[in-house]
């Protein structure tokens, strides 16, 4: 690594040659040539995204004439503009260089600037410029373009170059080749990409010119420079910060620096010693304090060993443009830790590795702990992290945190650091600040701590318990009472108490049957769906990110180590689903947690069933692609009217800076009714252009380089777009949509690069190629026998889907209808391209203002959550076990391989499995699944979930291990495929024989008691009665008027939504909220919660002088008793009487009344984090909308169907047959 | 001993049987119906009853089977998103391994047939 720093830059040159030849392919090379004019560059920047392009083109960048150069430091704000390359860190990391850069260097600057004057040239050329420059700065690592990964991790490699050969300049070339994220067109771009390099490019200037400065800081630093504030920093700070970044970048630099060093954590050590020293010189040059905060870190070389540098992640980097930007004071940026971090977790946001760039758990707790770790996790977009956490930053003196901090972090492992940090904020326990300390240690007892908690709280339910409680035979049709009180947990699997400790939570994890039995012979006697219920993308306040060289994988199966494999020996390892006996890498010997070598039994890996790995390059097929979102909206008459358009360019507006990305993200609009018509978002144009083609029988794209921009560059365009978009089209008379169309454009537009493609519907397509009529006949809308129509009409969105698939692009679609739209063949173009649904069934935004706010805020949701591209899950299973259907939206690419577009953290998976062979040579089974992604900051990440459950023989054993809940998810999955199969009516009848089926195995096989009874085990309790629910439900009920499209999108809701979502679609919760006490309250984030008992859906419950709230996930209802009390009126919804309350309201007002605190902040609890957000529908009990309401009774008759009662004695009749 | 029309099409569906032993190991569905149609065609204007009656239940099969195959566009019976369900998977390749045990029997019914036709007249 450190002799390719050296390299001068004749062999840079040569090697960026072939580069260009490679690149000479795209077209868009040509413009970018040598002379760089700033129009030129625009064109190909913003539509390539291709990296061979980008290879191409750098080298010309260099071309640029320096000028630009100079201006670099008035210029920083335009910086982040820079960003097209895609590089993440380009824009960040260019400001604080030229800070730094500026002062220090003044002298070399010229020289620098020959060399990347070229650079310059494009329009942004100001920012850019300066970015590039420091990017070239940072050049040294040659390196990295011969690692040739357009990994994020290079960057590191290349600063280690950069600090250990001053040579900045020669080197530079490399990183452009290395920049391969960023297209040809953005020269800049590359330069800049190298994160870790550019904080190193800059000491290069730095250590040259005042090479007395000394290396001195550690890269990781840089941020900190807090450290420099206080004048002897204290040898654990560095560590520290140290971890912080590695952790938070995720970039262990190690595989590039790697390649020589024995261990990356040897590197991270010397760094450690290395910082220390630096921390002490700063003292000295107070000149080097403003600079060595940005620059100084980096310089290393001298003093440490080359390795030491290596060691730096592109978090250090990230932290170091923080500091850089306030060049000018110095002592602010130490003084003030809370701007500082709340900069930097922006910028820095761009260079983490946390990829979550929604409101990440993560990211509120690292904020809470420590500004560091903030500016680091920085990585979420989202601010309200940032500002809590300030608040605790604060108030500590910027010198005595750093110190205090410090030594909890030193001891933690570095790697680790996100989910030890985690740990210390349980989820939804406490405010983050609550946890003021965060070492290490404690955190990483906490972790798991919080294991045993949950485990505990598992252990007051049914099945966890032993054997006698979960079995206890429970007689149906005498017992009224089987709903428990408090919500109902998932079963603990019957395993040790290591193991249960381990495992993983059943939230993102679990199995129809927790105990799963030895043989299908036995699975067949116990007539139970057995299968696997996942939400493996769920956002997680506790979550181990792993960095290292080699990711250890089982050599036959490749399946990732985890917590249930055995340790042989020291050097071998038994893998636990296909046996192997494989080798432990030495790498994997050495525990970063205890630094001890030879315990690998003790690494993160082996201790958390839930881990991140981030992915090597042998983990991408292409560079990690950038976020690219395209919105393709209806805008005919109909649409027009509804008045989407103003919601969403609103919730687009607001939410333009959150949205998941980097310097690369890029946006697009698509607008459509029987043309389409495109937006030109150039920068550079003084106002969007709207191109339209009308040739829609053979879509061509006009300007396929100018209509996905980067978001951050034309910002403004876009804020126009959106500003005149709800106007545009007031006045259109145009009635037809020609949707398919649009979507052959939309998909045209994105193969490039893939992306997330938002459809907005309001009408049945009915022009060009998918167009759709009106398959629903009003007049069977409450048949009681054949519901037709469940299956798509055409396949046109089906093969449209698969080819957006191929082309990693999932097309979300909103359909907001008042009529008919055939929503069960739109639905296709997103089931298999991994897309999701929303439907707004009679949506409009003036007459349903109730529809509009949950448009609103789903689109929040939708907008800023965490997102992943390019993914691929695969679920692995022990031996003996197999695969068998998927349920979810996606494509199964073969027999065990998802192929998911985009994966979201509201996606749920079931699958059902089949046991193949006998599993009587086993006492345990494990499932694992892996998901492959590509962050929203361009990472490649692995996030893995193992589950191990105990194998066992006997019948009563299998019985006391169901997961009802699971069950039931798993059942509708089935279900609704079966529906679309065979008939609605098929499916009922299979839900009512699954009951039947099962109780009546476990009456013939286990209990010997009186067979006139329905006798069921305890754990098997609630199954009719959800299955009952199930019937009941929108998807599956037959004799209430449903119209289809309302039924297709809850079959949507079915397969997607995970399982503690579906569950309250199925069941909802019924609680009384008239008096709420603080009796059993829990405390969340400083709010007390009330948590009144369940009730049972059934009228009986409902007294008159009683208010009462349903959570039916989507909605929820209040329901006001006519005599209800009138101090709960007046105290919670503020008016003065029943008769006052008016028909249509959807919100509590804020009342400061204790009645009204509590019933308000029950609410907002159980609001939060839904993929949906409800809607509140006050209803009284004399209005029109209470059959809403009663409808979700489903304990009681109703015309159509069965009460809880009568469907027990139903089933009894069956089993007596 | 003359060569008639009926030994003609036995000869024929001979050398067509060899092919759709391997159509249906692959799976060529669509070659294999029209193959498999076609000599059915010629059995039926070779009046060779016997034969065409032991062809109806399989034609019927073919024809039940592509009625009823998923929406689709294009041609053909797979559709790609449920291919690889497990249950779709295993009928689709037990349906081909019934098939092979089918036309290897019919493919030797046809070696006697023609000889026997050929003998017989």
């Amino acid at each position: 690594m450190s002799a390719p720093a050296g390299s001068p830059r004749p062999a840079a040159s040569a090697r960026i040659p072939p580069r260009l030849g490679g690149a000479g392919a795209s077209g868009a090379a040509a413009p970018a040539g040598p002379g760089p004019a700033p129009p030129q560059q625009n064109g190909p920047a913003q539509n390539q995204m291709q990296f061979p392009s980008g290879y191409g083109l750098h080298p010309q960048n260099y071309i640029a004439p320096s000028g630009h150069y100079a201006q670099g430091p008035g210029k920083m704000t335009s910086l982040p503009l820079d960003s097209q390359h895609g590089d993440y860190y380009s824009g960040l990391y260019t400001v604080p260089t030229q800070n730094v850069v500026t002062p220090n260097t003044a002298g070399q600057q010229p020289g620098a600037q020959q060399m990347y004057g070229r650079v310059l040239p494009a329009p942004h050329m100001a920012g850019s410029a300066l970015g590039s420059f420091p990017g070239a700065t940072s050049s040294a690592s040659h390196v990295h373009t011969s690692a040739s990964v357009n990994h994020h991790n290079s960057p590191a490699v290349g600063a280690a170059n950069s600090s250990v050969a001053s040579q900045g300049f020669p080197s530079t070339c490399g990183h452009y080749a290395m920049s391969t994220v960023s297209n040809a067109a953005y020269p800049r771009v590359s330069y800049s990409s190298p994160p870790a390099g550019d904080p190193y490019g800059q000491q290069m200037f730095t250590s040259q010119n005042a090479p007395p400065v000394r290396p001195i800081r550690d890269n990781s630093f840089s941020g900190q420079n807090t450290a420099i504030s206080h004048p002897s920093p204290l040898p654990p700070p560095p560590p520290q910060q140290y971890h912080q970044e590695q952790s938070l970048s995720g970039y262990s630099t190690l595989s590039w620096s790697a390649s020589g060093l024995p261990s990356t954590q040897d590197n991270l050590l010397r760094n450690h010693t290395g910082s220390l020293a630096t921390a002490n010189n700063n003292p000295t040059s107070p000149v080097a304090d403003s600079l060595s905060s940005s620059v100084m870190q980096n310089v290393q070389p001298p003093v440490s060993s080359p390795v030491v540098s290596t060691v730096l992640s592109g978090a250090s980097s990230a932290r170091t443009p923080a500091a850089a930007c306030h060049p000018a004071e110095p002592a602010a940026s130490v003084t003030q830790p809370s701007e500082l971090f709340q900069q930097k977790g922006v910028d820095s946001s761009s260079t983490t590795s946390s990829a979550s760039p929604g409101p990440n758990s993560y990211d509120a707790l690292e904020g809470g702990s420590y500004p560091d770790m903030l500016s680091s996790s920085a990585s979420s977009p989202a601010p309200d992290p940032a500002p809590e956490s300030d608040p605790t930053s604060a108030p500590a003196p910027a010198a005595a945190q750093p110190s205090k901090v410090a030594k909890p972090f030193g001891y933690g492992y570095p790697a680790l650091q996100p989910g030890y940090q985690n740990a210390a904020a349980p989820p939804g326990a406490g405010p983050p600040s609550a946890s003021p300390v965060y070492s290490g240690f404690q955190q990483y007892a906490q972790y798991p701590g919080l294991n045993q908690l949950s485990s505990g709280l598992g252990g007051l339910s049914l099945q966890s318990a032993p054997q006698p409680e979960s079995l206890r035979p429970v007689n149906l049709t005498q017992d009224r009472n089987v709903l428990p009180v408090t919500p109902v947990w998932a079963p603990v699997p019957n395993l040790n108490l290591d193991l249960r400790k381990l495992n993983c939570s059943p939230d993102s994890f679990r199995c129809t049957l927790t105990s799963i039995p030895q043989t299908q012979a036995l699975l067949n006697k116990a007539k139970l769906p057995l299968g696997l219920l996942l939400h493996p993308f769920r956002d997680l306040t506790q979550l181990p990110v792993i960095t290292s060289n080699t990711i250890v994988r089982c050599r036959s199966c490749r399946t990732y180590i985890n917590p249930f494999v055995s340790f042989i020996d020291q050097r071998r390892w038994k893998c636990n689903l296909c046996y192997r006996v494989n080798d432990v890498p030495e790498e994997f010997m050495y525990n970063p947690l205890t630094r001890s070598y030879g315990e690998p039994h003790k690494r993160p890996e082996v201790q958390n069933s839930t881990v991140e790995f981030i992915a090597s390059s042998d983990y991408m097929l292409r560079p990690p692609q950038p976020a690219v979102y395209l919105f393709v909206l209806d805008v005919s008459h109909n649409a027009v009217e509804a008045g989407y358009l103003t919601i969403l360019c609103q919730s687009l507006l607001e939410n333009l800076d959150k949205l998941p990305g980097d310097s690369r993200t890029r946006i697009g609009f698509l607008t459509f009714d029987s043309t389409i018509h495109f937006y030109d978002l150039q920068e550079g144009l003084s106002q969007p252009q709207m191109l339209i083609v009308s040739e829609i029988d053979d879509v061509f794209l006009p300007t396929p380089d100018s209509l996905l921009v980067n978001l951050h560059e034309s910002k403004e365009l876009i804020k126009d777009l959106l500003n005149a978009l709800p106007t545009m089209f007031t006045n259109t008379r145009e009635t037809h949509s020609a949707l398919g169309p649009a979507l052959q454009a939309a998909f045209k537009l994105m193969s490039p690069t893939g992306g997330r493609v938002s459809v907005f519907q309001t009408q049945l397509p009915s022009l060009g190629a998918g167009l759709l009529q009106s398959r629903e006949d009003p007049n069977q809308r409450s048949s009681t026998k054949v519901v037709q129509h469940l299956g798509p009409a055409t396949d046109f969105y089906k093969k449209l889907a698969l080819d957006c698939s191929g082309q990693q692009t999932a097309v979300d679609l909103f359909l907001l209808s008042s009529q008919y739209s055939d929503l069960a063949s739109l639905a296709c173009m997103s089931k298999y391209s991994a897309g999701c649904i929303y439907y707004y069934p009679s949506f409009h935004c003036t007459h349903n203002p109730s529809q509009a706010e949950k448009l609103q805020k789903d689109l929040r949701r939708y907008l800023t959550r965490k997102i992943g591209f390019e993914a691929v899950m695969r679920i692995r299973c022990t031996k003996g076990l197999s695969m068998h259907t998927f349920h979810g939206n996606f494509f199964v690419r073969s027999t065990d391989l998802l192929s998911l577009a985009n994966i979201n953290p509201d996606a749920g998976f079931a699958v059902q499995l089949s046991i193949e062979e006998s599993l009587t040579d086993t006492s345990l089974v494990c499932f694992q699944t892996a998901l492959l992604y590509t962050s929203s900051k361009g990472e490649r990440r692995i996030r893995v979930h193992t589950l191990c459950l105990p194998v066992v023989s006997s019948l009563a054993d299998v019985y006391a291990g169901v997961d009802v809940q699971a069950a039931i998810c798993l059942l509708a999955n089935m279900a609704v495929d079966r529906s679309v199969s065979s008939s609605l009516s098929d499916a009922r009848d299979a839900l009512v024989n699954a009951v039947v089926d099962s109780l009546s195995a476990y009456g013939s096989t286990i209990s010997n008691l009186q067979h006139s009874a329905l006798i069921a085990p305890s754990s098997l309790k609630l199954f009719p009665l959800y299955v009952l629910a199930l019937l009941k439900q929108k998807a599956f009920r037959t004799g209430t008027s449903t119209r289809l499209d309302d039924r297709v999108y809850a079959m949507c809701q079915i397969k997607c939504q995970p399982l503690v979502h579906l569950m309250k679609m199925i069941h909802p919760n019924l609680y009384r909220i008239d008096r709420l006490t603080d009796e059993g309250a829990i405390h969340v984030n400083d709010r007390v919660v009330p948590q009144p008992p369940l009730q049972k859906l059934s009228a009986e419950k409902l007294t008159r002088e009683g208010a009462f709230l349903m959570d039916c996930g989507s909605v929820f209802y209040i329901w006001i008793g006519k005599s209800c009390d009138n101090n709960f009126i007046e105290d919670v919804l503020g008016c003065p009487n029943f008769a006052s309350i008016p028909q249509k309201m959807t919100h509590l007002p804020e009342l400061d009344t204790l009645s009204s605190e509590r019933a308000r902040s029950f609410i907002t609890w159980l609001r939060d984090n839904r993929p949906l957000s409800p809607v509140l529908h006050v209803v009284k009990d004399e209005s029109p909308a209470k059959t809403e309401f009663f409808q979700h009774l489903i304990e009681d008759r109703t015309e159509a169907a069965f009460s809880y009662y009568e469907f027990l004695l139903h089933i009894q009749q069956h089993i007596c047959k | 001993m003359a060569f008639t029309f009926a030994a003609f099409c036995y000869m024929l569906a001979l050398l067509l049987t060899a092919a759709l032993i391997f159509f249906a190991i692959w799976h060529l569905v669509l070659p294999e119906y029209l193959i498999h149609a076609f000599f059915c065609v010629m059995f039926l204007c070779a009046a060779e009853w016997l034969t065409l009656g032991l062809n109806m239940p399989l034609l019927a099969y073919h024809i039940w089977r592509y009625m009823s195959r998923p929406v689709m566009s294009g041609p053909g019976l797979y559709d790609p998103t449920t291919i690889m369900n497990a249950d779709i998977l295993a009928y689709c390749q037990k349906e081909g391994w019934c098939k092979l045990a089918f036309y290897l029997l019919a493919f030797f019914y046809y070696l006697y047939g023609m000889i026997y036709v050929l003998v017989s007249s």
